[in-house]
């Protein structure tokens, strides 16, 4: 008999984030694969036949050979952590309508909070060894403490004007890490210092209950140490997707979706505009100070300049191609952002290594290191009028941005819902 | 005879050198459909953001069930019991319509937003709850099909329903309505009215009432204040105000001007 999909018989079941039993299933099945990812290694190499049923991306398509590698690994972690930040600015920027270009400040904080914490002490910088589950929380708390402190200032503030006085603190963030004290927390500057470890363990000098940073051995499995950050980042980056999510769809969201909309009507309906709005802030901060803490675990270094203004337009730009005000946005737009660069990087080595001997084939023509292929230049400094793949990536973030705003302000988001409803809809057009 | 439920005395609201409105006082009984007329600019939108504290008057008292609430935050004041609508539609637009009511019952829940988060207990049990009561006022409102729809891509006359809901929403003991009819057509205007009466009736919810609809006005209120130019020319009945001979002069000229 047939049954009608979507007939909801409880509130309960329409307020779920995923009512249909399809979506349950796809969404279970693919984050089972975002589990399996860095087990994919050994199966790429045939080492697992019994696991080689699994459906990877990988082998096969030239361009996507890449992901087979530790590297590609490294970059989905990296993914893992800007959906982390992105949901912070998301709550703030995107649900709560305050634009801040201030999000890279607040990943500056929670990374030399982390640091501070983590970290072992040196002759010039100051640590304290703790273990991860105090680093960790300790950066999104000590970035939220200073959210609040910031916000009375900026939540009498609105669009542009907030929005450079965010700007500011982007800077004032750089500067304090230069200073002699920044620099007991952040290392010398330019130079960094050696970031807390991502081992697990109950106390300084225990034995970690997990080791982060060596390949073998975890439980059942061979694993290497990129696939154990990958899997505690991918845990982490799910936590925070449920909890962002959470907070949009309930009271909280409401009231900062309000004072998006219309912040003089949302007062008179009862919302505390003040009081809300530096909610928005210490919890947008508690996202970036993790993230940022994320950002410094995973590439090992804590530098204070790699919390500048780049930082914080991008994930503007995560924002703007994701899809602002909502969380799958932040997901989508974080994980396009970054790969891109990726993509057109690979492309280009792809390329390149068509050809034992040979930079690369295109066609009939052979070329070699420095030919350019029309519009890559396979070097990777800028020879003459052509562009070089750094020069590609850049060109396209500009592009993307610009695009995005003036044909679908909704991101990728919008793009989706589109498609759905045309779907829906078929064959009719209405 | 009960207490006025709402007392506003002798308010005067200044902008710079302009004054919006003069020496006002009225009251409104409980269970009563009290509306204010006059010509545009007459003071009567600001009336209202005095009473929602959004404008603070510079002189007189307004008092809510006896007590004084000169100075009080207008979120504050919504959490007293005090319901609005606005003259150009002041909805949420990017939410849906469910959405914008559960706004409105954002005063009447008590999560935090840590439970929130976490989606447990209180939190979950309460979102189901204001669920249930914001669907009673989609059925009130006969606006069912349009639940999950975003508020921007309703029709004007369904906006002005969805805000009424989201006033209602609150489970408010005053109601203040600013042009609940403007722009609609005939039909429209019908069912507002039907509306507004149901709402009194059934909820037996106070209300101030905002309105150029003569006919409108005349059919349903209870009492009028007319205002002209910040200040109060009459008050009473339909038909003592009907009769008024200020009010005839305020909107159809006085006499005086054509007499030579």
């Amino acid at each position: 008999m047939y049954k009608r999909p979507n007939l909801y018989t409880s509130y309960e079941s329409e307020t779920q984030i995923l009512p249909t039993w399809t979506q349950k299933a796809l969404m279970a099945f693919f984050i089972i694969q975002l589990f399996l990812l860095p087990f994919s290694i050994p199966v790429l190499n045939d080492d697992i036949p019994g696991l080689s049923w699994l459906p990877l991306i990988g082998d096969g398509i030239p361009l996507f050979r890449f992901l087979g590698d530790g590297e590609w690994i490294r970059a989905s972690t990296k993914v893992l952590m800007l959906i982390v930040a992105a949901h912070g600015l998301n709550l703030l920027s995107g649900v709560a309508g305050q634009v801040s270009l201030g999000h890279a400040f607040f990943m500056g904080v929670g990374a030399c909070t982390a640091t501070y914490l983590g970290s072992a002490s040196g002759s010039t910088t100051w640590g304290h060894s703790l273990p991860i589950w105090v680093w960790l929380p300790g950066a999104g708390i000590a970035a939220a403490l200073i959210g609040i402190f910031v916000s009375p200032v900026a939540v009498k503030l609105r669009g542009l004007y907030l929005a450079i006085v965010t700007l500011g603190l982007v800077f004032l963030g750089i500067h304090l890490g230069n200073t002699s004290w920044g620099a007991k927390i952040a290392g010398p500057p330019a130079l960094g210092r050696k970031a807390p470890e991502l081992d697990i363990r109950l106390w300084k000098e225990e034995d970690p209950l997990i080791n982060m940073s060596d390949d073998g051995r975890w439980l059942w499995f061979d694993i290497a140490e990129e696939g154990k950050r990958y899997l505690l980042y991918l845990v982490l980056a799910i936590g925070f997707t449920l909890l962002a999510k959470n907070l949009i769809r309930t009271r909280t969201g409401r009231a900062w979706q309000a004072i998006r909309d219309r912040d003089i009507a949302a007062e008179v309906m009862g919302i505390a505009e003040f009081r809300y709005k530096v909610q928005a802030f210490a919890i947008s901060s508690f996202f970036a100070g993790v993230a940022g803490a994320l950002f410094v675990g995973l590439s090992g270094q804590t530098l204070a300049t790699d919390f500048g203004l780049f930082l914080s337009v991008e994930f503007i730009a995560i924002l703007l191609i994701g899809g602002a005000g909502t969380t799958s946005g932040a997901i989508v737009g974080a994980f396009l952002i970054y790969m891109m660069p990726q993509f057109v990087e690979e492309a280009t080595k792809w390329l390149s290594d068509q050809e034992s001997g040979v930079t690369g084939v295109v066609g009939d023509t052979i070329l070699t290191e420095g030919d350019d292929l029309g519009f890559i230049n396979t070097s990777t400094v800028t020879p003459g009028w052509t562009l070089s793949v750094f020069d590609w990536n850049i060109v396209l973030f500009g592009v993307l941005i610009i695009v995005f705003l003036i044909f679908e302000p909704l991101g990728m988001y919008g793009i989706w819902v589109k498609i759905r409803n045309y779907w829906k809809r078929w064959p009719f057009s209405y | 005879m009960t207490d006025p439920i709402l007392e506003v005395e002798d308010i005067t609201l200044r902008f710079g050198g302009v004054t919006a409105i003069r020496n006002v006082a009225f009251h409104v009984n409980p269970g009563e459909l009290f509306s204010i007329i006059g010509p545009n600019g007459a003071g009567k939108t600001s009336i209202f953001n005095t009473i929602s504290q959004v404008y603070r008057p510079q002189e007189g008292d307004i008092r809510w069930k006896g007590s004084s609430i000169m100075g009080t935050r207008p979120d504050n004041v919504a959490a007293l019991g005090i319901a609005r609508t606005f003259q150009n539609i002041e909805l949420f637009p990017q939410m849906t319509v469910v959405d914008n009511l559960l706004t409105g019952r954002h005063v009447r829940m008590t999560q935090s937003w840590f439970d929130g988060m976490i989606w447990r207990g209180k939190a979950k049990a309460e979102e189901m709850a204001n669920r249930r009561r914001v669907e009673d006022i989609i059925d009130f409102l006969e606006i069912q099909e349009w639940r999950k729809h975003p508020v921007a891509l309703l029709p004007y006359g369904f906006q002005k329903r969805v805000e009424l809901g989201r006033a209602l929403a609150m489970e408010p003991e005053l109601l203040l309505l600013d042009e609940p009819v403007a722009g609609m057509n005939l039909e429209e205007t019908e069912d507002m009215a039907r509306f507004i009466l149901d709402i009194r009736r059934e909820l037996g919810i106070s209300m101030i009432m905002v309105e150029h609809d003569m006919g409108l006005v005349m059919d349903i209120a209870d009492r009028i204040m007319v205002l002209d130019f910040g200040e109060k020319i009459a008050e009473g009945t339909p038909e003592e105000v009907q009769k008024d001979p200020n009010v005839i002069a305020a909107y159809l000229g006085s006499s005086d001007v054509h007499a030579d």
